[in-house]
């Protein structure tokens, strides 16, 4: 069996997120980009059903401009076998349905038995391309998963929800989107980092369609005015005056 | 019946959700402003029942598509359903629920139309759909407007009100012939316990690496209970990697973002990743013996202090209160 991780290149978590002036994007000078955290999980997944459930071929597919090539290679060198990186421009842009549509058009041809993804992409945090993939695949999906199980030619998968968890079984091949929980991401060696930069990786130009929805505006948090230190003798008297203030002033207790 | 508004209307084990109540209400609103009617769709086994509860909240109809097939969450099934109904609609609303956000992408890919999903405002050009949402778990906010149609958002929960606004909804059944089902529910397992969950709580108290050990969470449990029901614990990465509280409880761009009237944090440094996922909570209380914690700078309340000497004050303080 192949498996297949759907992966996209993320602004840090450190990154200070700027809006440009005109309100058309955010400023993309001077961040750092790396995988998306929870496509990790993805990744690590992958290569634990190579090690140890048969997976003959781990491939991570993304689609981005030139710069996702980076996080392409980071996968292979955390041991995935080869990357495919559906190319579009810097600045074009489409949204979660037409990234789903393109994605699902390259995996079509693939023969994978599990698509792995992350729940969302921490940077549209729309939480959309893997349900999207899946329906257009017409195959299952389980979201927010945090445990899978293998047999055969199906999948147990538990899954978050509002104050517990979900188990579903779904029949192979089936799409997984992963979250927070489910494994502990390798870090790519030095060994497998000389190794991935000859690893096959197919960069194919793909056009842009599909799109069904656009970004109106980009803006900024609105500012937090500055707050108070509560002061006092000791301990009980800080607790006081806040509570007070929370009840008196906030109105929240 | 137009359907210029449809709300999806969750139920677990037929009891609807408090979200369906607040999307009802968010998509009667825009429906009054379009001049048009608002319906909600209402998908299980044996929900009839239920379903006159979203008139009261301003659905002028809802359709219930009930199948054994539907009794538990059945992703595809639940979608083919739901799609069917709202094919016509001009809008589709749902709660950004784990079921809204597991199955409304899917309704849109059947759809061949786009979403806008956790979106916490929305506006109306025209017939068009404006949804503010934030992005990079609240460094920054977009506008979405959705070309395709429907145009499908989901909304947070806890950020639109529910407001009882009776219409006496006509149900109408909607029958759907489905397949068998591609993901089965096996067993759903709800945790022990009789918190909210992290983004339903009203009032939410964190714990970070200052709390120095799980037993010691203890002191911010003791102050949830004496805040009462809507209140919860949570964490930061740093805890929850070191095993003292469940991934579930974190909260932060790779947790869970919670906008809360209420944020207190303990012993938290309030590195940019923590800061993303609560700097929309309405009042932030920050605690910690370092005056210059970065946390201090987003917060409306800071206590400089040792937490352990602080918090249980701030309990017995609490509890003297809400005993007036
Ligand atoms: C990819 C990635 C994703 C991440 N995602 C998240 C996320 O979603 N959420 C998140 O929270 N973090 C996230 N982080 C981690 C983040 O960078 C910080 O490491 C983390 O938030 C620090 O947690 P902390 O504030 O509890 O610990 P620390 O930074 O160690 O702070 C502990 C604080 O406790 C104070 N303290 C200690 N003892 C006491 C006491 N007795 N009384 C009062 N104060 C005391 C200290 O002064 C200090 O300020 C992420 C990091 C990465 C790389």
């Amino acid at each position: 069996m192949n498996v297949a991780v759907i992966m996209k290149q993320v602004p840090d978590t450190e990154a200070l997120i700027k809006v440009a002036p005109d309100g058309s994007g955010y400023v993309k000078e001077g961040v750092k980009f790396v995988m998306n955290p929870y496509d990790e999980f993805g990744v690590e997944e992958a290569l634990k059903n190579k090690e140890s459930a048969g997976a003959k071929e781990v491939t991570i597919v993304s689609m981005g401009s030139e710069r996702a090539v980076e996080a392409i290679r980071t996968g292979l060198a955390m041991g995935a076998d080869k990357g495919v990186l559906l190319k579009i421009g810097e600045n074009e842009y489409t949204d979660a349905f037409g990234v789903a549509k393109a994605l699902a058009e390259e995996l079509k041809g693939g023969d994978y038995k599990i698509i792995y993804c992350g729940k969302q992409a921490i940077d549209d945090d729309m939480a959309q391309v893997g349900p999207m993939v899946a329906q257009l695949l017409d195959i299952p999906c389980v979201n927010v998963v945090t445990s899978v199980e293998l047999s055969g030619d199906k999948a147990v998968c538990t899954r978050e929800i509002e104050g517990g968890k979900e188990i579903f079984e779904v029949s192979l091949p089936a799409v997984i989107a992963c979250q927070k929980g489910l494994n502990e991401p390798r870090y790519a060696s030095l060994p497998g980092i000389m190794k991935a930069k000859k690893k096959p990786l197919d960069i194919k130009d793909v056009k842009l369609e599909g799109a069904k929805s656009e970004i109106a505006k980009w803006e900024m948090p609105p500012e937090r005015p500055a707050g108070r230190i509560i002061e006092g003798d000791d301990p009980a008297a800080k607790a006081a005056e806040l509570v007070k203030a929370l009840r008196e002033e906030a109105k929240v207790i | 019946m137009a359907k210029e508004v449809l709300v999806f209307a969750e139920q677990r084990d037929g009891a609807l959700k408090k979200v369906s109540f607040e999307m009802v209400t968010t998509g009667r609103k825009l429906a009054d402003q379009m001049g048009g009617e608002c319906a909600a769709v209402l998908v299980g086994d044996g929900v009839e029942g239920i379903a006159a509860e979203l008139g009261k909240y301003g659905a002028d109809k809802v359709f219930v598509v009930e199948d054994a097939k539907l009794k538990n969450y059945a992703p595809d099934l639940y979608a083919q359903a739901v799609a069917e109904v709202a094919k016509d609609a001009k809008i589709l609303l749902g709660g950004a629920s784990a079921m809204g956000k597991d199955l409304l992408p899917r309704v849109a890919a059947r759809l061949e139309t786009a979403m806008a999903s956790d979106c916490v405002k929305f506006d109306l050009d025209g017939d068009a759909l404006l949804s503010f949402r934030p992005v990079f778990a609240g460094k920054a906010f977009v506008t979405i407007k959705v070309t395709g149609s429907p145009q499908i958002a989901t909304g947070r929960p806890k950020v639109f009100p529910a407001e009882e606004n009776a219409k006496a909804g006509a149900v109408e059944k909607v029958s759907v012939s489905l397949g068998d089902a591609k993901a089965v529910l096996k067993e759903t397992k709800i945790e022990a316990g009789d918190r909210v969950d992290l983004t339903e709580a009203d009032i939410i108290v964190s714990g970070g690496r200052g709390m120095k050990g799980p037993d010691e969470y203890k002191i911010l449990e003791e102050l949830v209970d004496a805040l009462g029901a809507t209140a919860t614990v949570g964490a930061s990465r740093a805890a929850v990697d070191a095993g003292w509280r469940p991934h579930g409880d974190q909260v932060g761009q790779t947790g869970k973002t919670v906008s809360p009237s209420l944020y207190i944090a303990a012993g938290i440094s309030g590195a940019i990743q923590h800061l993303a996922g609560m700097g929309s909570s309405k009042y932030i209380v920050a605690i910690n013996k370092d005056p210059d914690a970065p946390i201090f700078s987003k917060a409306d309340y800071g206590i400089v202090e040792d937490l352990f000497k602080v918090v249980p004050e701030i309990t017995s303080e609490v509890k003297k209160l809400l005993a007036e």
